[in-house]
């Protein structure tokens, strides 16, 4: 398998990540090397098998469920404090729509 | 005292005999650790007011004749990536390099309300994703055995503050492999406990469905007093198990295990280093000796675990971390809008491990690959949690190496992704099927590098885990 810089750049662009040129032509090479890697599973006949999503063990359906009461939660101050930038309670963000 | 070579029975004897105060002894830990720490790195921080204000509790409820919990005054180190309330938590990366968090995980929770002294937060590859604690952004952590080498990883700070004696057991978070591999290249033990079994809520999330926190110790009975203590179930995190937790040390009293069947899989072998394979099957003809009775086992997938592993791995980060984007947490690089502002913050913060997950798990979950790749390995997974339950209708407990070589010198690997993915074969086969599995040491290399030996049991079965450990630390110790 062979990665593009084209076909990196839209993988980042999916991934909200910024990279350099530098970095673009090393994920090609590390991509390639991984992905070629991760196709040994083709290999493989899963024709009857279920994916498994979680290793879950005999429990009652609604186990997880807990009564619909209210209860304290962390105070909102506490919440936005470690923020980038926070304002008035709410975390502030640069502007999205324009007046 | 020798505060490198303290446990859990030798400090609680301590404060009842009143050689020490539960303070005191802090005090002797916090200065050892700030004068040992700069030769390993292990941890970031110390949490010098956190960890006295403990002790002066265990000490009031000593005076005061109450019980002041399994463990009263024990000094513990914590992965950066456990969220500690008040206590910088930056799981080694620059995105969350001032993140205070607001709450503590449950984990934390429990080992002080059981009176354990939270001590500082140890260093780990960023995020929790590497094997050699390499992928810091507050530097490598060093192997306190050879100061050239790794400490393996990503718990690596964890398992060299207990090895260095800076702490005398601590926390980390297994996704792969990532406590019993350290435990292994440090020579000390380390625990993968059951998944589910230790509630995860305040674990900052790298790949849900394998993450797991886990305990270090110098000995199993150590390993297993932390363990009993954050094990159970907790209603803050619905994949916690219901599963009641069994008196580990009061089946460690008693460690015969005459009669147990313990499997070898005969997958096991590739690339095992020829020293490292000598000594496993010398660990193996030590249990042969307490009467275990050795059979060969067959794992048949385990060829296709690795691919499994790296495929679900890096889409369920791509998708946890797609929350480090400049606006809740600490860090923002600046720009026009907000698209280039998440951009420029991911671009800028994440280090080169990091970008690499986040980019294949987001190709293998890409629009027309899902099936092909996450579906393909969620099948694989099924297969490889079969091959698991297959073995253990026949044996109680397997028997394999943690890691196919010892601790590997710094800089070694560290351009080579897939060579470092590769070294993590005999761990993730256990992270995949959920089943409990722990680094127990097992001697050393020529050189002076410890080896673990890995022993995995089914779904809850860690009592029968850790009574096999002990049967072989004490033959080993004996011998």
């Amino acid at each position: 398998m062979i990665f593009t810089d084209e076909q990196v750049r839209n993988v980042a662009d999916l991934a909200n990540l910024r990279l350099t040129d530098v970095e673009i032509k090393k994920m090609a090479v590390d991509l390639g090397a991984v992905v070629t890697y991760m196709k040994k599973l083709d290999s493989l006949d899963t024709t009857n098998v279920e994916p498994m999503a979680q290793v879950l063990y005999e429990a009652e359906e609604t186990a997880t469920l807990r009564e619909d009461i209210e209860r304290p939660t962390i105070p909102n101050a506490d919440v936005v404090r470690s923020a980038a930038v926070s304002g008035g309670g709410y975390f502030k963000i640069p502007r999205v729509i324009e007046r | 005292m020798n505060i490198a070579i303290l446990t859990m029975a030798s400090i609680r004897a301590g404060l009842d005999a009143r050689q020490f105060s539960a303070v005191e002894l802090t005090q002797a830990v916090l200065r050892f650790a700030e004068a040992e720490n700069p030769k390993t790195n292990a941890y970031l921080c110390l949490s010098p007011e956190r960890a006295l204000a403990g002790a002066a509790a265990v000490d009031r409820k000593l005076a005061a004749g109450e019980d002041p919990g399994p463990l009263a005054g024990v000094p513990i180190a914590v992965k950066d990536v456990i969220l500690t309330k008040g206590v910088k938590t930056t799981c080694a990366s620059r995105l969350l390099e001032n993140y205070i968090p607001p709450y503590d995980a449950t984990a934390i929770e429990r080992l002080e309300a059981a009176g354990g002294i939270l001590l500082g937060k140890a260093n780990c590859d960023e995020f929790a994703m590497g094997g050699s604690n390499e992928n810091s952004a507050f530097g490598p952590v060093r192997n306190p055995v050879a100061l050239d080498r790794v400490p393996g990883g990503s718990s690596g700070g964890s398992a060299a503050a207990v090895a260095q004696g800076t702490a005398v057991a601590s926390l980390g978070s297994d996704t792969g492999g990532s406590v019993r591999q350290p435990a292994s290249f440090c020579g000390v033990v380390g625990v993968t406990p059951t998944y589910g079994r230790v509630s995860r809520y305040g674990l900052v999330a790298f790949a849900s469905s394998l993450d797991h926190i886990g305990p270090f110790g110098r000995s199993v009975d150590d390993a297993a007093r932390l363990l009993q203590v954050i094990a159970g179930h907790d209603p803050m995190d619905s994949t916690s198990a219901f599963a009641a937790v069994p008196d580990y040390l009061a089946a460690l009293a008693d460690c015969d295990v005459k009669g147990m069947k313990l499997g070898l899989p005969v997958e096991y072998v590739q690339g095992l280093e020829s020293e490292t394979a000598k000594l496993i099957s010398k660990a193996v003809s030590v249990l042969q000796g307490k009467g275990c009775e050795i059979v060969e086992i067959t794992l048949p997938h385990t060829e296709y675990a690795l691919a499994c592993y790296y495929i679900i791995c890096t889409a369920e980060a791509s998708s946890n971390l797609a929350r480090y984007d400049g606006v809740r947490f600490t860090t923002r690089a600046e720009a026009d809008n907000l698209s280039g502002m998440y951009r420029n913050t991911r671009g800028s913060g994440f280090g080169a491990e990091c970008k690499r997950r986040i980019m294949l798990g987001t190709y293998v979950l890409s629009q027309g690959y899902y099936d092909a790749y996450y579906k393909k390995a969620q099948c694989v997974r099924n297969l490889i949690t079969q091959d698991f339950a297959r073995a253990f209708a026949q044996v109680d407990a397997i028997l394999a190496p943690v890691s196919p070589f010892p601790a590997f010198k710094l800089g070694e690997k560290v351009d080579d992704p897939l060579a470092m993915y590769l070294a993590d074969i005999y761990t993730i086969t256990g992270s995949l099927a959920g089943v409990p599995c722990m680094s127990v040491p097992c001697g050393t290399t020529a050189e002076g590098l410890p080896v673990g030996l890995q022993i995995l049991c089914n779904h809850f079965e860690e009592t029968k885990m850790f009574r096999l450990a002990k049967a072989y630390e004490t033959a080993a110790s004996s011998r």
